[in-house]
């Protein structure tokens, strides 16, 4: 499917659609920062990073709102076709994942609030792995999103499983670690709450990175194998 | 060129290796297409890329200009339209045509629509009168000027002339209707009305429509052809022309990127 390369005869729309990119990109490290500031608060057990990182997400909020407006700027003025439809609705719907990844984040920083007034549960090895593939997921989504290249879209697809695997795995350990002593069911479930923002975060990711392929194939590769009749 | 299977709808008109010439210069290099039955086809194109030229050579219009030739074979129902020993007005009559300025005669509005009919060797006044209204009717006109057939047709607005050259055209009862920019000079009401009034006449006609508007074109046509510089450079389903389509070219130009 050919991406458009050259530039629109009107300048003024090729801008608008530059400043989207723009504010789309920058929107997407800000939560990547988020994600890694909330995963540090927790490893450090730093409860004002974490506090921090609540604060940040005001910011990300802020972004949602003011794409969603330059979105809705563009389809009225310039009834955009083709791949410029298909970017732009995409915009819309990708801003609504990067905008809940940061609530997701907000979550987790909560909890690590509450787990600081704990002593720690258990060393984390799991939670941190699990992290840092699920922000290298965003990443490599982002990453494909700015390259317009589907095939490494595609592959974030694939990677979901692996986060699905790590949250299960995590979810029956913190099991245990209650069924020996029920002093350690509040900071399990807080962690396995974690764990569970983690996995959203997860899925958010491949959103992201389904999206991507639509945008630059014009192909719709959501829910495969979950649609009726197929 | 790639050319999208229609599937299984029926061809009303076939057009094979058509080529256009004005004296020397070649308009229309040579062109393939199916046009489906009962569907609306939009042409679409920058200026000078043929589509106009192309339309007038689905119904032999192309003859009346003085330098013009013509080459390749035209069907309708399997029938050639050109070829030695076929009447071009019989092939204008089955093949209908409304232009993008609406060119009523200077008569009543009955007269208008009765011309054709009358010039056709119609005399029955019962027969003429039951066509105009049901041309008329089917031009969705009727209401609005049953009370007055005998004012000039002069006095009308300009969407309600565009409506009224429509049916003219729907009167001698044609099996397919081009239209060349049939809105481009009319505000933006008239021009919905026109549009709507393609969707209603695509149930009885084969409809096939010039337009540099390319929001008409998403909006009332079943397939879309692009053309460029003479040739014919994609044609699908207007859905897929206007979110994915296959050729840069057209991504260019529907997007706006045209140089």
């Amino acid at each position: 499917m050919p991406i458009a390369t050259r530039a629109h005869t009107n300048r003024e729309y090729e801008q608008e659609l530059r400043r989207l990119r723009e504010q789309l990109l920058r929107m997407g490290a800000m939560v990547e920062e988020i994600i890694a500031g909330s995963i540090k608060a927790l490893i450090d057990r730093d409860s004002s990073l974490a506090t921090r990182m609540i604060e940040f997400d005001r910011r990300v909020n802020q972004m949602e709102v003011d794409i969603d407006e330059l979105c809705l700027l563009i389809l009225a003025k310039r009834q955009p076709v083709a791949s410029d439809l298909r970017f732009i609705t995409m915009a819309l719907k990708l801003v609504t994942d990067l905008e809940r990844i940061g609530d997701l984040c907000v979550n987790i920083s909560e909890r690590v609030v509450e787990l600081n007034a704990e002593p720690p549960l258990k060393p984390y090895v799991d939670l941190p792995r699990m992290a840092e593939d699920v922000q290298s997921m965003l990443r490599e989504a982002l990453d494909a999103f700015v390259a317009g290249d589907p095939e490494r879209a595609q592959e974030v697809v694939e990677r979901d499983k692996t986060i699905d695997a790590y949250y299960t795995q995590i979810f029956r350990e913190l099991l245990t670690y209650m069924m020996e002593d029920v002093r350690n069911i509040y900071r399990a479930t807080r962690l396995q709450s974690i764990a569970k923002y983690l996995e959203r975060i997860g899925d958010h990711a491949t959103n992201v990175a389904e999206m991507v392929v639509f945008m630059v194939k014009g192909k719709d590769i959501r829910h495969t194998g979950k649609l009726e009749g197929r | 060129m790639p050319m999208s299977t229609t599937g299984d709808a029926k061809m009303k008109m076939e057009v094979r290796d058509l080529q256009v010439y004005y004296g020397s210069k070649r308009a229309l290099a040579p062109v393939s297409i199916d046009l489906p039955e009962k569907n609306v086809t939009a042409l679409i194109g920058p200026s000078g890329c043929g589509k106009s030229t192309f339309l007038r050579s689905l119904n032999r219009m192309n003859e009346l200009i003085p330098s013009c030739r013509v080459m390749g074979d035209v069907r309708l129902d399997g029938d050639a339209i050109y070829g030695p020993g076929i009447d071009p007005v019989v092939v204008r009559r089955r093949i209908g045509m409304v232009f993008q300025r609406s060119n009523p005669f200077p008569k009543s509005i009955f007269e208008n629509v009765a011309y054709g009919l009358r010039i056709g060797g119609i005399k029955d006044r019962g027969e003429i009168a039951g066509r105009v209204e049901k041309a008329l009717r089917q031009s969705a006109l009727w209401d609005e000027v049953k009370d007055r057939l005998a004012d000039n047709a002069l006095g009308l607005s300009g969407g309600q002339q565009q409506r009224l050259c429509i049916a003219r055209a729907l009167a001698v009862e044609p099996e397919v209707l081009l239209m060349d920019e049939p809105a481009s000079a009319l505000d933006p009401i008239a021009t919905a009305h026109i549009e709507e009034l393609i969707d209603e006449l695509a149930s009885t006609y084969t409809v096939v429509i010039v337009t540099h508007n390319m929001q008409q074109a998403a909006r009332v046509s079943d397939w879309t052809a692009f053309f460029y510089m003479g040739d014919l450079v994609e044609f699908d389903r207007t859905n897929s022309i206007f979110t994915k389509p296959t050729q840069a070219k057209t991504e260019d130009y529907i997007t706006g990127r045209f140089g």
